[in-house]
């Protein structure tokens, strides 16, 4: 029998850990350094590939993604070190995707042809708003017009461009949001991100709001009425959403962020980066060092992780569900209740049937519309109880 | 060697909260040193740490004094410090049958309050000498002139020679100890050589030596080592310890006629004695009990739920401790759907309610959750038969029945004029019919006949806000009414919550419904579907609401590196749905059934 995993396919995630500053709605493993010894870090993420990929022999690999912090900042050797070193690991797919998540900024958009020399053939920009007031209250160091300059460059290029928006934001009205989504859907890009603002815990927007501060965030309601326009608009506008926050042209799909969400296998090095590998038939989690310095000593060591774990049957469904329910596609039965038996339970799923939050056809079910903007209950009725 | 009864006095203290009767027990003790001046402490006969924190008295105290009067005898007087709320009037009544005279303490800047008044009457019934007492003279503000009159007129007793004191600096207390021997009787009757006759007045429960009881003698010598018994129950013990208070334990070889005092005799609970029982020798005893007292039985029920239902055996455990010391507190075990197990308990009224609950949070650190409080119900079937009922989930198929009666209580109010109009209204909502309406200086009295049920649910606090915290009030029960009564049902997503019905008057049910779903409302979280909230009589809804169903609770980022956190928070919400009590396919958390329980929400 095959392993579960090739129902999701095998991808590579690079994390870049460093950024120029931070964000703060940010909670992702990133860190504001000076003089960052590039020649050296490129050498430590190569030999973490090899050493990756000793576990992995004979796979097809069918993306990479370059993620971060700001991966934009690494220098175009740097990228294609890795690259090479993935290159000599695993056998690619015809049609690999190799993402870099860049900053829309005038000085990284300067790089993008050697970006694009090195071998990254699609970039995810993070333009996050279209009006300068609220870039600046993200904390973004870009401007709107230098957003369109960044992705001119980009679309130039990469045969293909995603970016991100960030909405529900602070004030943000549906009609402001309505002009907002208008002017970016018109910009023709071929793959859309498009996040509600999120509170998490250890930035500062976090803090801000515990303090009382951060105000004029939308209510339930609201939030709920901007994610419905959001659906309507980037369906009207031909971005069909193939999960909660990402809208494609048909084709043009994360192939990367597939492998997550189908719950494939994949290697994640970097630092703070996480793995899904099986191994000798089991599933494992592997999570690397997340502080730069202590994971760059101990990829030069040997191993950049510091954890690996086996998943239970448990796990692996309840990661199947989470993931699996957020794509439109939604999952399979059969598969979930082959990585766990006490997946799906009947009850629970006659009642989300006749709650109308959920569809059963052809062996799979998902979400509907309803049942996505409820998607944390779903997943939670639905995954294997203790 | 007893001490003559000539040389006797045995005397109680009636006094409102606040005016100082536990002071003016100090200082008594205090000047006849009794106790050596480095063990006093203040409010030193109130042990119960809630007595001491909540200024009142709940379980009957009493020590022993010795005083050398001016006329140069030495004198024994008993005091016994009794519970002044209405919960415990039972407790007061029988507290005073042991004795024979009492000081009226009034607060000199107050003035007579409700609670002073009924058990001034129960002294008076039970044929007390009253020594009125103004404290707090030293006050700017007392008027001992005005309340002097004020007790004349409104109570009816000679204050001319009120004794006028200050409890806290001393000034007076001389001549509260004459007042005492010289205008307070001594015991009426008593034969040392007639066969023994003494009053159970009261038992408690101590830890090393078992149920203490509390005797006044009225004939013949008890001694150490004679074996008794007692008439109504017909149990028997040996006296294995005989004293007094002082307020300290004592030992005594014998206690004579008019005396009071102790025995233990390895009596294992409390429920074992009976209070206004006769205690006589096994032998040559006594053949004529004397007049017993009514006993005490609760007229408030509600449920007690620990918060952790893991926590119910604990809640067992204090609960069974606590009435080993309290006769008067009876509980049985009731389960809810909503709240989980739990024990349903009957109380003597609110404060005694409030009591116990506190001391089980406190003494065996146990979250309560309190259902809404409930009289008992006398429901008379169709067959004739009636039935007691003391919790609403248990009312019989209404076409069974023919008619429902409701306990009354005669209820004073004392209120400055200008909040008259307030409470008068407050009275009216609550369907009290007037009975009395009388002035006393500026100051209206006001007596009602007002359903319990409609004073159980938060009537003290209205009253208090409506007058500011003016208003003084004391009640009584009265016995029982017919009325239009119903149980009111409250049913979230067509399914009844029992721990929610509650019995109303028919008028008041769309009322008391409407605000129960409205609370309930915005108390549920919104679910996965829109909930219907509804009040029901029988199968006739009276008032609803509707729960909008929730719309969005989804992570808006989920990617590789976020499996393993974002897993762990939805295993946490699968987890925490334990914590929900489930009405059909509806999962409301616990917190929201404490909220609506809430008395003094």
């Amino acid at each position: 029998m095959a392993e579960d995993w090739r129902a999701g396919g095998f991808g590579l995630y690079v994390h870049w850990p460093f950024c120029e500053a931070k964000c703060p709605y940010c909670d992702f493993n990133s860190h504001v350094v000076q003089g960052v010894d590039q020649d050296r870090w490129a050498a430590a993420l190569a030999r973490e590939v090899g050493r990756v990929a000793e576990t992995t022999k004979g796979r097809v690999l069918g993306s990479i993604f370059f993620g971060g912090g700001t991966p934009s900042l690494m220098l175009p050797e740097t990228v294609a070190r890795v690259l090479d070193a993935a290159r000599q690991s695993w056998i690619w797919a015809n049609d690999i995707e190799i993402t870099l998540e860049a900053n829309p900024r005038s000085v990284e958009a300067g790089r993008f042809r050697a970006h694009a020399a090195a071998g990254v053939n699609r970039v995810s920009l993070g333009v996050q708003a279209l009006r300068d007031a609220d870039l600046k209250r993200l904390g973004r160091l870009h401007d709107v017009r230098e957003a369109r300059a960044a992705l001119d460059v980009a679309r130039d290029v990469f045969s293909r461009v995603s970016a991100d928006l960030i909405y529900a934001r602070q004030d943000q009205s549906l009609t402001d949001w309505e002009a907002e989504l208008q002017a970016f859907l018109d910009l023709g890009l071929d793959h859309l991100s498009l996040y509600q603002l999120t509170l998490e815990p250890g930035t500062a927007f976090w803090d801000r709001a515990q303090a009382g501060g951060l105000r004029g965030l939308p209510e339930e309601d609201l939030a709920a009425d901007l994610f419905e326009l959001t659906q309507e608009m980037c369906d009207a506008a031909g971005y069909r959403a193939y999960e909660v926050s990402n809208h494609a042209r048909d084709g043009a799909e994360s192939r990367h962020n597939l492998v997550y969400w189908r719950y494939g296998d994949w290697a994640g090095i970097g630092p703070g980066a996480h793995g899904r590998l099986t191994q000798d038939g089991l599933r494992h989690a592997t999570e690397a060092w997340s502080m730069p310095m202590r994971w760059l000593e101990a990829a030069e060591a040997g191993s950049g992780d510091r954890r690996l774990e086996r998943l239970t049957a448990r796990d692996m469904a309840g990661e199947y569900l989470m993931m699996g329910l957020r794509l439109t596609e939604g999952i399979e039965v059969a598969r979930a209740r082959g990585l766990c038996d006490a997946a799906l339970p009947e009850r629970d799923l006659e009642d989300l049937l006749d709650f109308g939050l959920i569809w059963q056809a052809d062996g799979r079910i998902g979400t509907t519309p309803r049942g996505r903007l409820m998607l944390n209950r779903v997943v939670a009725r639905l995954m294997p109880g203790d | 060697m007893t001490t003559p009864l000539s040389h006797i006095r045995n005397f109680s203290i009636v006094a409102h909260i606040d005016h100082g009767k536990s002071t003016l027990a100090d200082r008594l003790i205090q000047s006849t040193h009794t106790v050596a001046d480095r063990d006093m402490k203040n409010q030193l006969l109130d042990a119960m740490d809630i007595e001491r924190e909540r200024g009142i008295t709940i379980k009957a105290n009493t020590v022993r004094i010795d005083y050398v009067a001016q006329d140069g005898e030495h004198y024994v007087l008993n005091l016994i410090d009794t519970p002044g709320h209405v919960d415990f009037a039972y407790e007061v009544s029988r507290s005073m049958r042991a004795v024979e005279g009492s000081l009226l303490v009034v607060d000199a800047t107050q003035g007579v309050e409700a609670q002073t008044l009924a058990n001034v009457y129960t002294a008076i019934e039970a044929d007390h000498e009253i020594v009125p007492v103004l404290n707090k003279i030293d006050l700017p503000a007392a008027e001992p002139e005005r309340v002097a009159e004020q007790i004349e007129d409104v109570i009816g007793i000679d204050a001319s020679d009120a004794c006028l004191i200050s409890a806290k600096t001393g000034v007076g207390i001389p001549d509260v100890l004459e007042a005492i021997v010289k205008r307070l009787p001594p015991p009426h009757s008593g034969d040392p050589d007639a066969p023994l006759k003494a009053m159970l007045v009261d038992s408690w429960y101590d830890s090393y030596l078992g149920v203490v009881v509390l005797i006044r003698v009225m004939d013949g010598v008890l001694k150490k080592g004679d074996n008794i018994r007692m008439m109504q129950t017909g149990a028997k013990y040996g006296v294995d310890k005989l004293g007094v208070f002082r307020p300290a334990m004592q030992d005594v070889k014998e206690l004579g006629p008019g005396e009071i005092g102790f025995f233990t005799g390895s009596i294992k609970q409390v429920r074992d004695t009976r209070v206004g029982d006769t205690i006589t020798h096994e032998k040559k005893g006594a053949t004529t009990p004397l007049p017993g007292f009514k006993p005490s039985i609760p007229v408030v029920f509600c449920g007690l739920f620990p918060v952790d239902s893991a926590e119910f055996e604990d809640l067992r455990d204090a609960i069974e401790k606590l009435a080993l010391n309290d006769a008067s507190f009876s509980f049985e075990m009731e389960t809810s759907a909503a709240l989980g197990f739990g024990f349903r308990c009957g109380f003597l009224g609110l404060l005694h309610l409030e009591v116990i609950r506190d001391r089980i949070e406190r003494e065996y650190d146990i979250d309560l959750i309190t259902t809404a409080p409930s009289v008992v119900y006398h429901v008379y079937m169709k067959d004739g038969e009636m039935r007691e009922l003391h919790n609403p989930a248990d009312m019989p198929d209404p076409s069974k029945i023919d008619h429902i009666e409701e306990p009354r209580i005669k209820a004073t109010i004392l209120v400055p004029d200008e909040f008259l109009g307030d409470v008068l209204k407050l009275c009216q909502d609550r369907r009290g019919l007037q009975l009395d309406l009388t002035y006393a200086g500026s100051r209206a009295m006001a007596v009602y006949d007002l359903p319990l049920n409609e004073v159980v649910f938060d009537f003290y606090d209205r009253l208090k806000s409506v007058t500011k915290g003016y208003a003084s009030f004391d009640y009584q029960m009265e016995g029982y009414r017919e009325d239009n009564l119903v149980k009111m049902q409250v049913l979230v997503n067509d399914e009844p919550v029992d721990a929610l019905s509650t019995m109303v008057h028919r008028d008041r049910a769309e009322t008391r419904g409407r605000a129960m779903c409205e609370k309930l409302k915005d108390l549920i979280p919104r679910q996965m579907f829109k909930i219907p909230i509804q009040a029901a009589i029988g199968g006739k809804v009276i008032a609803r609401e509707t729960l909008s169903a929730l719309r969005k609770d989804v992570t808006a980022k989920c990617y590789g590196g976020d499996a393993t956190r974002k897993k762990k928070l939805l295993e946490k919400q699968k987890a925490g749905k334990k914590k929900m009590r489930q009405f059909g396919k509806v999962d409301i958390p616990q917190e929201a059934f404490i909220s609506a329980l809430k008395m003094d929400g």
